[in-house]
């Protein structure tokens, strides 16, 4: 009979703390995944079909490769955050805006590693490259939402304001399957790049179809070809017949980074904080990294009329030759790169394999190496950040930290 | 074809048991296992139903489950499981020659897998013939894992995904034992088919031998045309328990289609593995297995694929009470505990020289109430810690299981 008791005793028990025993939701703020607030029903249900498509991990007989960097989106965006050097990817091939010159030779992108039985591909000596770090998938639906008359705002090409900054847009050549939105302006049938280290792509889709190809070589309806090994053939060799991934994957893809939400300041009543975000305004960090912008109406309603803090103005800067690798895209020059958005800036380390590997390449192991990179039109405030007490700069970092 | 034999003559003599065993039940007997028994006798060690004087006896078991987990905060809610459902048939053809079998339905009928199907031919306690399909004697759970045999509802990760357990191919081998007083010495050896390219290249973006199982044809060819070897020796001392050294190592891939060289190397999966099964103190068990795992990834092909695997699980048994209960007569009451780790890629960054990831702990008290020997009704809280191949703060997740596994 004690048996009995003590079995029923300890079901009971289990049974009860059910809840309590279990590892809890991690806050909000404490993650980068997740969806904006406000989708219905049916949009959680498309977002939870892209987060899917997103983790699944191609092979072979799904269409991996042949030439690859990785498997999977979510194998280089670990909780859709920033990446690491294993996960870093190398671009080749255009030095400056009149094009790239190695595209009958495997660029824009090395795949340097290959399914069995195929071997991958080698930097052709001489290339100008660039290595790119996966940057933050958080809060792009966002940014993909606001005009290019509201980003055009920023743009001060001339510096005729003469603050020795000069945001200017990037300038991308669409690819075939680009339907410009009522937002995008063109300019000689050029339209302004916003994803992407460079800003080298115009949305989320040419963003989605390139990564499949060139970053995990899977073909879709929009973009058939595997990428290929120059060194072996100039014809993609690959037995899987093409499309690798559907067009309903793809767009459900597209739908999930647009819904994915912002990240959310931590922090938020620390007076240092306050401080911290105060010198980061009067040092002149804020115009580049722009802290707040509001959309227009969206298709999505919850994306529609939000205000949003992301640090940044998706404009090009010309960072000096500290950063200038020698390689571009676009109409950019090879020292300019895309203003890095800030937001989630404290939670890259959970993504990161527990260290920070900050900058395009993550060259940089602190945010301080961060700043102290800033050249070019950031250079200014470099030397202001220089010119600070210790404790004003811990303040600006600790600001950073709750981004 | 031998498939559907066995299955209808497991169910006729199921039928029959079942409708007259009740009246008459002197025409059935019920083979209780020996006592005393080595890891490798674990498919014939299993309680039998024997009618009259036929060379055929029966057996199975049965196993099933409810199971609700929660990974950080978020949970698929609860289920019932129905894991396995297992028969065996056995016959002794000739006092030294003896078929065994074993099929298993997984999931309900979502597997169907034959994991034993074999011919012994005694020629010498020390030299025993066994071909057929056969369980590889790999570490100690592949060979002995029939559920109602262990005080926890899941299986241990290292021996499910390292070990791919159930892990069983045709082939060919010898078996055999010697006995020296207190002592048992056992070896096996056995050639059999084996691995293919799907450890490297399958959906889970990582070494995974257990893809490989997902390929039937292995039954009828050998992927990578050279035979997978696998031996263990093993001894046991009557008191102080068993302790067993296994290896299995072969070719996976294919380097000839059509007289054509389709690849330039070879490239060999090596495992090893050991384990024990120690006498404790009164009423208490250590069973455990370590894993290593070795296999040949090709240099292009990405480092997110482990080169080095390692694992292990113990799991610490004590019976806290044996008495009759209720009408059962050895009712048994025990705590157990499982302690386990798995890493699927050992190894550092070459990037930054930092360590790869792709790891899980877990540990796992249970509760097993054993109204008899041969029926477990168990009552799981495993915890578990998985970090992600790059070493990000793990996922953590929590599962509460209770199971009833028996031998019918
Ligand atoms: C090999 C690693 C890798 C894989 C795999 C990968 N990405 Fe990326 N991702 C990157 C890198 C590096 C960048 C920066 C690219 C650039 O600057 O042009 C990036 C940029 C992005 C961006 C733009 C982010 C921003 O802030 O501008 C999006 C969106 C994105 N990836 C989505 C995806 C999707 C969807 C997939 C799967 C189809 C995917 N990525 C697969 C490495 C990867
Ligand atoms: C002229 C425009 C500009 C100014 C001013 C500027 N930044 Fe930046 N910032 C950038 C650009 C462009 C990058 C990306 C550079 C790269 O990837 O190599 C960047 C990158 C960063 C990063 C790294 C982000 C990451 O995730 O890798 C941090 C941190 C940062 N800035 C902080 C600051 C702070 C603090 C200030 C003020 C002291 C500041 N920035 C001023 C343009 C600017």
């Amino acid at each position: 009979m004690r048996t009995i008791i003590l079995l029923l005793l300890t079901s009971g028990i289990l049974a009860v703390s059910c809840e309590k025993i279990l590892p809890a939701l991690p806050a909000d703020e404490d993650v980068l995944d997740g969806p904006v607030e406000g989708l219905t029903a049916e949009q959680q249900r498309r977002f939870l079909d892209g987060d899917i498509a997103f983790a699944n991990e191609f092979s072979p007989q799904t269409g991996l490769g042949p030439i690859f960097v990785n498997t999977s989106c979510i194998s280089c965006h670990a909780g859709d955050g920033k990446g690491h050097p294993f996960t870093t990817l190398t671009r080749y091939g255009q030095a400056d805006s009149t094009g790239n010159t190695y595209l009958l030779a495997g660029g824009p992108q090395l795949q340097h590693r290959a399914i069995p039985g195929h071997s991958p591909e080698l930097l052709p000596a001489g290339a100008p490259f660039s290595k790119f770090l996966p940057p933050a998938n958080t809060g792009l639906g966002f940014l993909a939402a606001l005009t290019d008359a509201q980003l055009l705002a920023n743009a001060d090409p001339n510096d005729a304001n003469g603050d020795g900054i000069s945001g200017v847009p990037n300038y991308i050549n669409p690819p075939g399957f680009f339907v410009p939105q009522s937002f995008h302006q063109s300019l000689n049938g050029r339209y302004i790049g916003r994803f992407g280290r460079k800003a080298g792509a115009i949305d989320l889709l040419q963003q989605t179809v390139g990564a499949y190809k060139q970053d995990i070589g899977v073909t879709s309806e929009f973009d058939p070809n595997d990428p290929i090994n120059y060194a072996v053939s100039s014809q993609p060799l690959d037995n899987i017949p093409d499309p690798e991934v559907s067009t309903a994957d793809v767009r459900n893809v597209v739908f999930y980074l647009r819904t994915l939400k912002a990240p959310v300041q931590r922090n938020t009543s620390d007076a240092d904080v306050a401080e911290g975000k105060q010198l980061f305004v009067n040092i002149g960090c804020a115009k580049c990294h722009i802290p707040e912008w509001t959309t227009p109406a969206s298709d999505i309603a919850a994306l529609g009329n939000k205000t949003f803090y992301p640090y940044t103005d998706l404009l090009l800067h010309d960072m000096g030759p500290g950063l200038d690798d020698g390689y571009t895209e676009g109409k950019a020059l090879s020292s300019e790169w895309r203003t890095t958005p800030l937001w989630g800036l404290g939670l890259s380390k959970n993504s990161q394999g527990g260290e920070y590997f900050l900058m395009h390449d993550g060259r940089a192991k602190t945010i301080r190496e961060a700043i102290l990179l800033h050249g070019g039109e950031g250079q200014g405030s470099r030397d202001q950040f220089n010119g600070m007490s210790e404790t004003e700069k811990l303040k600006l970092e600790k600001f950073l930290e709750s981004l | 074809m031998c498939l559907k034999k066995i299955v209808s003559c497991a169910a006729v003599l199921f039928t029959l048991t079942d409708i007259s065993a009740q009246k008459d039940s002197s025409i059935f007997r019920r083979e209780s296992p020996d006592t005393v028994f080595m890891n490798k006798d674990a498919v014939y060690n299993r309680p039998f139903i024997r009618a009259g004087k036929m060379p055929l006896a029966i057996g199975g078991y049965v196993e099933a489950n409810t199971i609700y987990s929660a990974t950080d905060g978020v949970s698929e809610g609860f289920s019932f499981q129905m894991r396995r459902f297992t028969l065996f048939c056995s016959s002794t053809i000739t006092k030294k020659i003896k078929f065994l079998s074993e099929l298993e339905f997984e999931d309900g009928t979502k597997e169907i897998n034959l994991e034993f199907a074999a011919l012994d031919v005694e020629f010498h306690p020390l030299l025993n013939f066994r071909g057929g399909v056969i369980m590889n004697p790999i570490g100690a759970f592949n060979q002995n894992h029939d559920g109602p045999r262990w005080d926890f509802v899941d299986r241990p990760l290292s021996a499910t995904t390292i070990i791919p357990s159930t892990w069983s191919n045709p082939g060919f081998g010898f078996h055999g034992r010697y006995y020296g007083g207190a002592w048992t010495f056992a070896y096996e050896a056995y050639l059999t088919n084996g691995f293919d390219e799907s450890i490297i290249e399958n959906t889970e973006g990582r070494t995974w031998l257990p893809a490989t199982k997902v390929n039937r044809e292995r039954f009828e060819e050998n992927h990578s045309g050279k035979p997978l070897l696998t031996g263990k020796m093993a001894v046991r001392q009557r008191k102080v328990g068993e302790l067993g050294l296994s290896y299995m190592g072969g070719v996976y891939n294919r380097r000839m289609e059509d007289g054509l060289m389709i690849d330039s190397t070879d490239r060999r999966v090596d495992i090893f593995a050991a384990d024990m099964n120690l006498n404790l103190w009164k009423g208490a068990n250590l069973l455990a297995e370590g894993t290593f795992a070795m296999i040949d990834v090709p240099a292009g092909y990405s480092s997110q694929f482990g080169k080095k695997q390692y694992g292990f699980f113990a799991d610490i048994t004590q019976r806290i009470m044996q008495k009759p209960v209720l009408g059962w007569e050895k009712a048994t009451l025990l705590a157990a505990c499982r302690l386990e780790y798995v890493d699927y890629n050992l190894g550092t960054f070459t990037e930054t020289g930092g360590n790869i990831g792709d790891e899980i702990w877990a540990v796992t008290p249970s509760l097993a109430f054993r109204p008899a020997g041969q029926t477990v009704l168990r009552m799981n809280y495993k915890y578990a810690s998985a970090r992600d191949l790059l070493g990000n703060p793990p996922a953590k997740t929590g599962t509460i299981l209770f199971g009833i596994a028996s031998y019918f």
